[in-house]
């Protein structure tokens, strides 16, 4: 297990800057998920510490020592393909020992250990099978295999659940999330899925447009996203974000927009600085947080019902604002939800986050 | 499911004029297996009344066209393994690496390869050969083949070797593997099919090929089999057909056997990635 520094890391594809001076650091035995869009530089940034690409410019370090230019066979680190990558004219047992035949062991050796590890993945009595002749989710733990057969510094994995189904996904998902645990090892996980990110992560580095945008625990991306891409990609569904007028009032905040009336808001030096500059905000609020509105609430949204779906222990009930600009709320509630034409949504004001007009966040009292 | 009258008729109709269609294109192949085995062929067909072996033998007696057969070989193994290495190592160059105009490299060289085998270029070939103090030799028929095939091999090749997901090589180099290591513990591997397609053509493009080793070879003993079934012409120009016929069948048995074993041994298949 080691360590993973990014300095100034730059890669271009001709014009193209697909990861543009980035700099980090993953500590040992941090499970770090690159999460953003696609072509936001995560599977870039992977292939990179893996050596399969050589950056433009910047460094690379793992465990402290530099292999910016290190051959990937040198690295002494193990990858799990989004494809998987089986050798398709090798049975499991030769597919899963690879790495310790060109290390060099003995065949009797390489197999047993081979077959231990397969063992533990449920894939033990398949060993004399070829790849295509076994499971979608079968194929996915033999490429798991591979990997842990032998022990990395770093363990990659570049989407490697994404061609699972729903079901088989939330099991791999839970697997991953034990063996980091038992093992504590160093892994770098590219996704653009931010649950499987909120799930395993120990770091998350949300990514767009060749930047990193916010690296942070995933709590704390959750409850306080850096920009608005970070609120509206963490969290299912994702934040709800309003464009807002905010005015001074009694020396508290107000906001308006159509159907939206929100009043004191505590008022601090940030969002006065924040309103000089445009008078207009992003207001945030996660579906979850948001309610249906009580006789008198004071926070309100209020539109046309645009749709009601029942999700068993929840319904997702969404308002229409017009010019497609529509909030959802997750209400939490296996009855069925009884709604008129006109809905009005309200929520607390601890549960308001305000970005400025270039969606950066504005702290709230006491962050 | 019953057929009404006239679909049923249609049917025989269609399955008849099959059948004629049939047997017009399998009497030179009926012909071909009789005649050698008929004493008395002639260019008709007709069943061997005995069947014998005796042409065979007469065959087998011509030393000059068993050499020829040896001959054949030679040059066709040469240039199989010629192509076959040099196809397989640029290809995968080709397709892997990020060689700028690395595809016009290709095409102009597909382009210009029809020139080279061709008989519009037989003139400087010949000139070259004679230059280079190869005329006369196997080696000058194995090279001039091997300089018209490998365009194509390489152009198929290439395409193949690009369907093949790069993320096998890359699996194995990142699991500690050398670029030859992984190419040889890998990619070949799942190239091979393709290899096998390469090598099947162009063998069989050498072993029927007449021109070339007809101008660049000058004595009896180094001639291939394509030319040297001249040899069972009499000096009028006409064909001894029943030996003809004998060394005919068995200068096409060494494709056959190679199509069979080819399909038995590998298969003319292709693992392709996994469907994920």
């Amino acid at each position: 297990m080691a360590s993973v520094e990014f300095k100034n890391v730059t890669k271009s594809f001709g014009e193209f800057r697909a990861v543009s001076d980035v700099s980090f650091d993953i500590g040992d035995g941090e499970f770090v998920c690159l999460l953003g869009p696609s072509g936001c530089g995560k599977t870039t940034s992977l292939r990179m510490m893996a050596g399969l690409e050589t950056p433009t410019a910047g460094q690379i370090f793992i465990g402290g020592d530099e292999v910016t230019h290190l051959h990937p066979k040198d690295r002494n680190i193990a990858m799990v393909f989004q494809d998987y990558a089986l050798y398709p004219h090798m049975n499991l047992a030769d597919n899963i020992a690879y790495p310790l035949k060109v290390r060099g062991e003995p065949v009797a050796q390489r197999h047993g250990r081979a077959k231990e590890v397969a063992d533990v993945l449920k894939i033990g009595h398949l060993m004399d099978r070829l790849p295509s002749q076994i499971s979608g989710g079968q194929q996915q733990r033999t490429s798991l295999a591979r990997a842990l057969v032998y022990p990395a510094k770093v363990y990659l994995f570049d989407e490697p659940l994404s061609n699972l189904d729903a079901k088989l996904r939330l099991e791999a998902r839970g697997f991953l999330n034990h063996l980091q645990r038992d093992m504590g090892m160093t892994a770098v996980y590219v996704t653009h899925d931010q649950a499987e990110a909120m799930a395993l992560a120990t770091r998350i580095a949300v990514m767009d447009q060749g930047h990193i945008v916010q690296f942070a625990s995933p709590i704390e991306i959750y409850r306080r996203p850096s920009t608005t891409f970070v609120a509206n990609f963490v969290g299912n569904p994702p934040m709800n974000l309003v464009e807002v007028e905010g005015a001074q009032i009694d020396g508290k905040l107000a906001l308006k927009a159509e159907g939206l009336t929100i009043d004191g808001l505590a008022m601090t030096d940030a969002i006065g600085k924040a309103l000089a500059t445009s008078g207009k905000l992003t207001l945030g609020v996660r579906p979850e947080h948001l309610g249906i509105a009580e006789v008198g609430a004071i926070n309100t949204i209020t539109a046309p019902l645009f749709a009601n779906e029942n999700m068993g222990p929840e319904s997702l009930v969404t308002v229409d604002r017009g010019d497609s600009a529509r909030v959802t709320a997750r209400i939490f509630t296996d009855d069925h939800l009884d709604l008129s034409k006109v809905v009005t949504l309200s929520f607390s004001h601890e549960h308001v986050h305000l970005f400025d007009s270039a969606g950066m966040r504005i702290p709230a009292l006491g962050e | 499911m019953k057929l009404t009258i006239p679909a049923f008729v249609g049917r025989i109709a269609f399955s008849a004029l099959a059948a004629l269609i049939g047997a017009i294109f399998a009497l030179p192949l009926l012909w071909f297996l009789f005649a050698p085995f008929n004493a008395r062929a002639e260019l008709g067909l007709a069943l061997p009344d005995p069947w014998t072996l005796n042409n065979f033998v007469t065959v087998f007696g011509n030393s000059y066209a068993v050499q020829a057969l040896w001959n054949s070989f030679i040059q066709a193994v040469g240039g199989v393994i010629l192509v076959g290495a040099a196809a397989t190592l640029a290809a995968y160059a080709l397709s892997r690496s990020s060689i700028p105009g690395k595809g016009a490299v290709t095409y102009i060289l597909l382009l210009f390869s029809s020139v080279v085998s061709g008989s519009a270029a037989m003139v400087p070939i010949f000139l070259i050969v004679s230059a280079a103090g190869l005329m006369d030799t196997h080696l000058a028929v194995i090279l001039t083949f091997a300089g018209g095939l490998l365009p194509t091999a390489m152009f198929i090749l290439r395409d193949f070797i690009d369907s093949i997901p790069k993320s096998y090589e890359e699996s194995a180099m990142v699991a500690g593997a050398s670029p030859v290591q992984a190419f040889f513990d890998v990619a070949l591997p799942v190239i091979r099919p393709g290899i096998v397609v390469i090598v099947v053509w162009s063998f069989v493009n050498i072993w029927g090929s007449f021109l070339i080793p007809f101008i660049l070879l000058r004595s009896d003993s180094n001639m291939p089999a394509s030319v040297a079934i001249y040899s069972f012409y009499s000096e009028a120009g006409t064909p001894i057909v029943t030996l003809l016929a004998a060394y005919s069948l068995i200068y096409s048995l060494p494709v056959i056997a190679l199509y069979l074993f080819v399909s038995w041994k590998f298969g003319f298949r292709f693992f392709g990635g996994i469907k994920a």
